[in-house]
């Protein structure tokens, strides 16, 4: 291309590539620096190499960690993203009744995530908390606090709760989108509700389904804030993720190399799976079959 | 296949409405016979779509009923009439191959594969998609979508009516030709009852026997191609109907004579008894250009000239009214006065924009190779 | 004092919108882009608004170099297919809006406002929103928008494409009429013939991104200089036929031996492409020179008082243009003729070697 004289368009974007380098790519190349090095103290480094790397790649507690991870992103995908679909589905299509269900759904996603754990602490107590007491009520003993199997459900309930509605604003956004004649010609053709569905609304929802999984995903893969005011990581181990792992790794006993070279290899593995989604999701529902 | 009854439809989107300008279909009545294409011709909001929607039953009508073959469909959903509908763009199943697109309305009516497999082989001949088959629908073109739609409608043997929404508005121009063609080619060949909403001249009147013209919730004229050129029912038909419009000019009809100032025009016997204000109605094409006085002529002034390549458009003034007149490409046109005849089995004489009934004898009939 | 377009040829990536083209525009004139969709019209407006930058070659107006001078900077108004308001101003506000940028005084911007406004006939709108309107009430307002500032050049992209054809029937002679007082170059895309023919002024014709001929449209019209052209000044397109001269006789296609006379008198023998306009072919003799072709009826086209009957003659596609509302049978046998004098002659690469004689008499 030639030079153009409007040129001037580079220097409105000059800010914000700073802003991207001072907190992005700054910050990790720092990372990346520390985990090639063992630190003592302040002024005490020595060149260690891929030795960090090679430590957290055989870190038993870390294939356990990374385990669980996958477990539980796997469940918040598999039941935020039907749930919101339904929940969307279920929503009134216009009139007061869309805004205010709109403005009840958004609820949670308006309240601090910190905030969201601390409720959920009240809530699922056995004694005097709202739903856990009510369980414990019905002759079913259950403590977060005590029970692994138990911890995993309460993390699941306040996930779910969290953020099926982001999905939910996603889908319902879809629905709203398709154009009255499809369900128009639907109806002549003589298809069901359900096959209106299949054929449809969900090929004219993977858009934004695509968007919904991505996000859910990511956000679901790097969560500390909810679990880690909730139980901690405990009890035992039985909650303890990659982000509330790779914390204790850093902080707890300050071995910051070896918690750097978990970062980039943690970074990697988020990076990984969000292109491979992306990959199979663009896929789905073009090419021919013939 | 059905014959379409409509007894005193009327609709509005206002839920009580008082006068006429509330209805976005004022009364009417009509009878779309079995096996005939109609078109219905109109504006935009002129409320030719909301007519579509109460045939096809996505409206229901605020007044009066719809008739199937006799039998009172008012009540039912579009599924439980038996109608097919092609939209303004394709509405096509984007994870479907063709071949399951065309077979979706039989397998949803639990039709045995054997004769859906027969079914679809037709249709999908007929529609020449019988080469992409089996190629998923969402990556064929805007055309060939269009012809899918349709194709829905066409497998089902028990369809009553297709109704069509503007089909061709997403189409290629140079493609749209062939999509007129393949309509035409279907409707010989099927017979169905076919209803075509558009506002386009050329594909109403290609597509129809039977026009309906409609203006302002209003149906003005049912009628075929040439009764809408020749006999127009209304100044409006006159002047949506024809590049460029029929030509009005208002006058006082006296025993059988036009005045429009101090200037008489013989319109004829037929229109004897007219006396008072009326409006004089004549086609471009139907006024002749003399260059000398002769009987039944008019001294008019010409304003302008427009080579329209196939023709000219001589634009002339008669007593402050301005007229247009179509003559032939090779007419050579000199700007100074003309005389203008207005041969009187052309003129129509119209009252508050309706057409009065001279009780004219059939227009002569100028088209030898008429069929 | 005029807009020049020098050579200019426009390449995004591989593909080459615009090939080589010439141009002069003269002010005060009426000048038409004509050619099928992706011809290049948009892509050579576009360059000439300043919005894109050509590969090579310059664009001159009043004789000082424009290119690569940012739109921005030059004094040109455009109007779209699309019609373009901002939604949330009123129409007097939407006219005024080009003005109020320029820092015209109040008292001015008003006093144009109104009068661009009568012109268009929006001046009982003045108050209403843009969705308040109708397509045309739309489009119109566009328009006076880019009427307001007397600009140099103003571009307009086949801006009557998205309306009925009543409004659009109604609107092109309302816009010849308005233009034909301005001292603007004006400069309007389209790919109907008809629309150029109603427009008058000049015509160049576009075909894949490269200039084809540019002249007053109705000698455009009249002699196109190549089959290309002719097709696309002609709606319905121009029909085809390979014939031969021989010794003083014309033969079309399996047609019987003609004698040559008027303007095919002086072609050398050899063999050529014949075109026949639609509006030239009959389906009943005419007079007792006509060529008569042997074809069958595809299908009978009514538009609102001619028809167009499509016929097919040895695997050609033929239109026949015929003035009132006509029926015919699908597949029908049936006779076409045309009148030898009125057959355009093109050689085998398909370049004009003459043309029907017209009546030169000029109309004014």
């Amino acid at each position: 291309m030639n030079k153009w004289e409007d040129n001037k368009a580079w220097f409105m974007v000059i800010p914000v590539f700073l802003v991207v380098a001072i907190s992005a790519i700054i910050p990790l190349m720092t990372v990346v620096n520390y985990s090639l090095q063992d630190i003592f103290g302040p002024n005490q480094r020595v060149f260690v190499g891929l030795e960090w790397y090679k430590d957290a790649l055989t870190d038993p507690r870390l294939h356990a960690a990374l385990k669980r991870q996958l477990m539980f992103s796997s469940l918040v995908l598999l039941i935020e993203i039907p749930l919101g679909i339904l929940i969307a589905l279920m929503m009134p299509k216009k009139g007061w009744g869309a805004s205010l269900s709109l403005v009840l759904v958004a609820l949670p996603l308006l309240i601090p995530w910190n905030v969201i754990g601390t409720i959920w602490i009240i809530f699922m107590r056995p004694d005097i908390g709202l739903l856990g007491a009510a369980i414990n009520g019905f002759g079913i003993p259950f403590d977060h606090t005590a029970s692994g199997l138990d911890a995993w459900i309460t993390v699941m309930m306040m996930e779910v709760w969290h953020w099926t509605p982001l999905v939910v604003l996603l889908a319902y956004a879809g629905l709203q989108a398709i154009q009255e004649a499809y369900f128009q010609a639907a109806r002549i053709d003589g298809a069901s509700g359900w096959a209106i569905f299949r054929y449809i609304q969900l090929p004219k929802l993977r858009g934004v389904l695509t968007i919904a999984v991505l996000l859910r995903f990511m956000d679901s893969f790097l969560i500390y804030a909810e679990p880690f005011v909730l139980t901690g990581g405990g009890p035992g181990n039985s909650t303890t993720f990659l982000s509330i792992y790779l914390v204790k790794l850093a902080v707890g006993q300050f071995d910051l190399g070896p918690a750097a070279a978990f970062s980039i290899i943690y970074f990697l593995i988020a990076l990984l799976f969000c292109w491979l989604f992306y990959q199979v999701l663009l896929k789905i529902g073009t090419g021919d079959k013939s | 296949m059905a014959r379409i009854e409509l007894n005193n439809i009327a609709h509005s989107y206002i839920a009580n409405p008082r006068s006429d300008a509330d209805y976005a279909l004022r009364k009417m009545d009509h009878i779309w016979e079995d096996g005939h294409a109609y078109a219905l011709l109109g504006p935009s909001g002129c409320g030719k779509t909301t007519l579509l929607n109460i045939i096809s039953g996505l409206v229901k009508p605020s007044e009066g009923k719809v008739l199937f073959d006799g039998k009172d469909v008012s009540a039912l959903l579009p599924q439980e009439r038996n109608i097919a509908q092609v939209f303004q763009f394709p509405v096509i199943y984007d994870t479907m191959t063709v071949f399951d697109n065309l077979a979706f309305p039989l397998r949803n009516r639990n039709v045995p594969a054997a004769e859906i497999q027969e079914r679809v082989k037709e249709v999908s001949e007929m529609l020449e998609l019988d080469n992409v088959l089996h190629k998923r629908a969402a990556n064929l073109s805007a055309d060939a979508k269009q012809k899918i739609s349709l194709g829905r409608g066409l497998v089902r043997s028990d369809v009553a009516a297709i109704l069509f929404d503007e089909p061709l508005t997403v189409i290629d121009p140079h493609l749209k030709l062939m999509l007129r063609r393949k309509l035409k080619q279907i409707h010989t060949r099927f017979k169905l009852t076919m209803v075509y909403v558009t506002h386009d001249q050329l594909e109403a009147l290609t597509f129809a026997d039977q026009v309906v013209v409609m203006n302002e919730g209003q149906v003005l004229q049912i009628g075929s191609p040439q009764e809408l050129f020749e006999s127009p029912q209304h100044t409006f038909v006159g002047y949506f109907i024809g590049s460029p419009g029929m030509n009005f000019i208002p006058c006082q009809m006296d025993n059988g004579n036009a005045r429009i100032a101090n200037l008489k025009i013989h319109v004829g016997a037929s229109s004897k008894n007219l006396k008072g204000d009326f409006e004089l109605g004549i086609r471009p094409e139907f006024l002749k250009l003399r260059k000398k006085q002769e009987n039944d002529t008019l001294p008019v002034t010409i304003s302008e000239v427009e080579d329209m390549g196939t023709s000219k458009i001589v634009t002339v003034n008669l007593a402050d009214h301005t007229l247009k007149v179509k003559v032939e490409e090779n007419r050579e046109i000199t700007f100074d006065e003309g005389f203008l005849e207005f041969p009187p089995e052309w003129i129509r004489i119209y009252a508050d924009g309706d057409l009065v009934e001279t009780g004219m004898e059939k227009s002569p009939d100028t088209l030898e190779l008429t069929e | 004092m005029a807009m020049v377009i020098e050579n200019v040829t426009k390449l995004v990536g591989k593909d080459c919108h615009i090939q080589d083209i010439s141009l002069q525009f003269e002010p005060g004139t009426f000048n038409i882009l004509l050619g099928h969709t992706l011809s290049g019209k948009t892509s050579l407006m576009r360059l000439m608004a300043g919005l894109d930058r050509p590969t090579k070659g310059r664009i001159l107006m009043n004789g000082k170099d424009l290119t690569g001078i940012s739109v921005r900077k030059r004094d040109v108004a455009m109007v779209y297919q699309q019609f373009i308001n901002y939604p949330s101003m009123t129409v007097y506000k939407n006219i005024a809006s080009p003005l109020r940028l320029a820092k015209v005084a109040e008292k001015e911007i008003d006093h144009r406002v109104r009068e661009v406004a009568e012109v268009l006939r929006i001046d009982a709108l003045l108050d209403r929103f843009p969705n308040e309107l109708s397509g045309g009430q739309q489009q119109r307002t566009a328009i006076a928008r880019a009427l307001v500032k007397d600009t140099e050049l103003l571009l307009l992209d086949e801006p009557l494409v998205n309306l009925d054809y009543k409004l659009r029937e109604e609107l092109r002679i309302e816009m010849r009429d308005i233009f034909k007082r301005r001292q603007s170059i004006v400069v309007y895309a389209t790919t109907e013939p008809l629309e150029a023919l109603t427009l008058g002024g000049n015509t160049a014709v576009l075909y894949e991104g490269h200039l084809e001929q540019f002249g007053s449209t109705i000698d455009v019209y009249q002699s196109p200089q190549s089959t290309r052209i002719a097709q696309a000044f002609s709606d319905p397109a121009m029909n085809f036929v390979n014939g031969r001269i021989d010794s003083g006789t014309l033969r079309l296609g399996d047609t019987k031996p003609a004698p040559l006379q008027h303007h095919l008198q002086e072609l050398a023998p050899g063999s050529y492409q014949f075109g026949m306009r639609p509006n030239h072919l009959h389906l009943q003799r005419t007079s007792p020179e006509d060529i008569e072709f042997q074809t069958t009826i595809d299908l009978a086209e009514i538009s609102g008082s001619e028809t167009y009957i499509h016929i097919i003659h040895n695997g050609h596609n033929w239109t026949v243009q015929q003035q009132g509302i006509h029926a015919y049978q699908m597949g029908k046998q049936i006779y076409a003729y045309i009148d030898p004098t009125q057959l355009y002659v093109f050689d085998l690469d398909g370049h004009r070697v003459v043309s029907p004689e017209h009546d030169s008499a000029e109309l004014t």
